[in-house]
């Protein structure tokens, strides 16, 4: 049976893991390889490295330790942060990247998902969705440019329609990662969650609001989403990843021990 | 063995190549990425890696002229992913050609779309498998979990040396002879994959039964 997953994100920043509040106010928690060998050995089955600077700031990640962790850990991984070319995105993929994943950009310009998929298959492009619930038009909206608070902006589309779209347009993956939610640990939100699954052809990975195990339970009995994605959590030590598994078998998730 | 150990990665152009290297590198093995004819051909064993489309991937084999000699190796090859699916006759998977792509035809099978039956695809994650008792699979229990990610498969057969279930059941590796082809990611199957890993750098050092096959 397939496994449920638990996928550590590591928010990177000049080379450091850092975690901020509802995208703000980022604090150091550690050096990128021996976190993601402490996750890779406590049982993740995935790791998503996001630069949250890169997009907003027109940078691309430094690639020199992507291959350092492509060297040491033996799981997948996942490289996002300012990928605007193919060029950039093989880069990644050559220096060990399983997947590259795509926000900013393809909001800017949403026929790169068409190219990407050409160029490399669909099963390595992940499109990263940051998604508001927006209570003056009591529906679910995009942001783009979520790295920077300065240069955050709404878009167009609603998070039902860019779901359709980039579904159509060719990735393999869709992080929705819900941003009210994000770092106060008050649970995922199931009900967008749930909204988004009944349209998702593509695995589905949950981000934002995990707090406790029980959190992560609710997302995979209730959303019935593929990954659960959580940074704080796991970085303070809240969450140990293997009793997280242990907890899951308990509630009847399938998981990988 | 007079010559040196050396594992070949085939240098296929696509992306993947690195991870697949250090993964080997991790248990100790010599290993060389190469597409030269040669240094292919004098390999202890060879492996094909391969992410992306058939056709690319297929596209690049004929344009590097690695076909034949690779249809000719007689020491252990294993074929991952894309590469395990380039070792059948042909794919599916033939993006905007008319006909379907033509693969190596090393191992007698085809590659078709997973019938999923509505779950999500493509099958991303980690799934069980139920290992023959092939060599390969020496040490791995029923039911342990490896990494997929793949939307097309070889279907159940007299080829098949492990088997998954995603909708369908289908296989999750298949074998004839010395070559031999994972559909699943060893190089990102934690120890699970490294074990198998270690099961494929057996062979063709000591007189596996595989060894005594090619004599």
């Amino acid at each position: 049976m397939l496994a449920k997953r638990i996928v550590p994100c590591l928010d990177v920043r000049e080379g450091k893991v850092v975690k901020g509040v509802q995208f703000r106010n980022h604090e150091i928690v550690g050096d990128i390889v021996p976190l993601a060998e402490r996750y890779a050995i406590e049982g993740a089955d995935e790791l998503v490295f996001y630069d949250i600077t890169a997009s907003a700031h027109d940078r691309v990640v430094d690639k020199s330790w992507v291959s350092r962790v492509a060297e040491k850990i033996d799981i997948p991984f996942c490289v996002a942060g300012g990928i605007k070319t193919l060029a950039q995105a093989r880069e990644k993929l050559a220096f060990g990247a399983d997947k590259i994943s795509v926000n900013s950009p393809a909001l800017s310009d949403p026929s790169l998902i068409d190219r990407l998929q050409d160029e490399f298959g669909r099963q390595c492009i992940v499109i990263g969705i940051d998604s508001y619930y927006d209570a003056d038009s009591d529906s679910y909206k995009v942001k783009q440019f979520t790295g920077d608070e300065a240069a955050t902006k709404d878009t167009q589309w609603y998070t039902q329609d860019w779901v359709e779209e980039v579904q159509k347009r060719g990735c393999g993956e869709i992080v929705l990662n819900v941003m009210n939610q994000d770092g106060v640990r008050q649970g995922y939100d199931l009900k967008q969650l749930s909204m988004v699954r009944a349209i998702a052809d593509v695995p589905l990975i949950a981000s934002g609001g995990a707090g406790t195990m029980a959190h992560f339970a609710d997302v995979f009995l209730e959303a019935n989403v593929d990954a659960a994605l959580a940074a704080s959590v796991f970085h303070k030590g809240i969450i140990d990843i293997n009793e997280l598994k242990q907890y899951l078998t308990t509630r009847g998730v399938a998981v990988r021990t | 063995m007079s010559q040196a150990d050396i594992t070949v990665i085939v240098d296929t152009g696509c992306a993947n190549l690195n991870s697949v290297r250090y993964a080997f590198e991790r248990l100790g093995a010599s290993v060389v990425v190469t597409d030269d004819l040669q240094t292919i051909a004098s390999a202890t064993r060879v492996v094909l890696p391969g992410v992306g489309t058939a056709k690319a991937a297929m596209a690049a084999l004929n344009g590097k002229q690695l076909v034949a000699t690779l249809s000719q190796l007689t020491q252990p090859v294993l074929g991952v992913c894309l590469g395990m699916q380039m070792l059948t006759k042909q794919s599916q998977e033939r993006g905007n050609a008319a006909q379907d792509c033509q693969c190596l035809g090393l191992i007698d099978t085809q590659i078709e779309q997973l019938d999923s039956h509505q779950l999500p695809l493509p099958h991303m994650g980690w799934n069980q498998i139920t290992p023959s008792s092939h060599p390969l699979f020496a040490n791995i229990e029923p039911g342990s979990y490896v990494y997929f990610v793949h939307s097309y498969r070889a279907p159940l057969g007299a080829h098949t040396i492990a088997s998954c279930e995603y909708g369908e059941t289908f296989s999750a590796a298949i074998a004839k002879d010395n070559f031999m082809g994972v559909q699943f990611h060893p190089e990102k199957s934690a120890q699970v994959g490294a074990q198998i890993l270690t099961n494929f750098l057996k062979m063709g050092v000591t007189q596996a039964p595989l060894t005594e096959a090619q004599a």
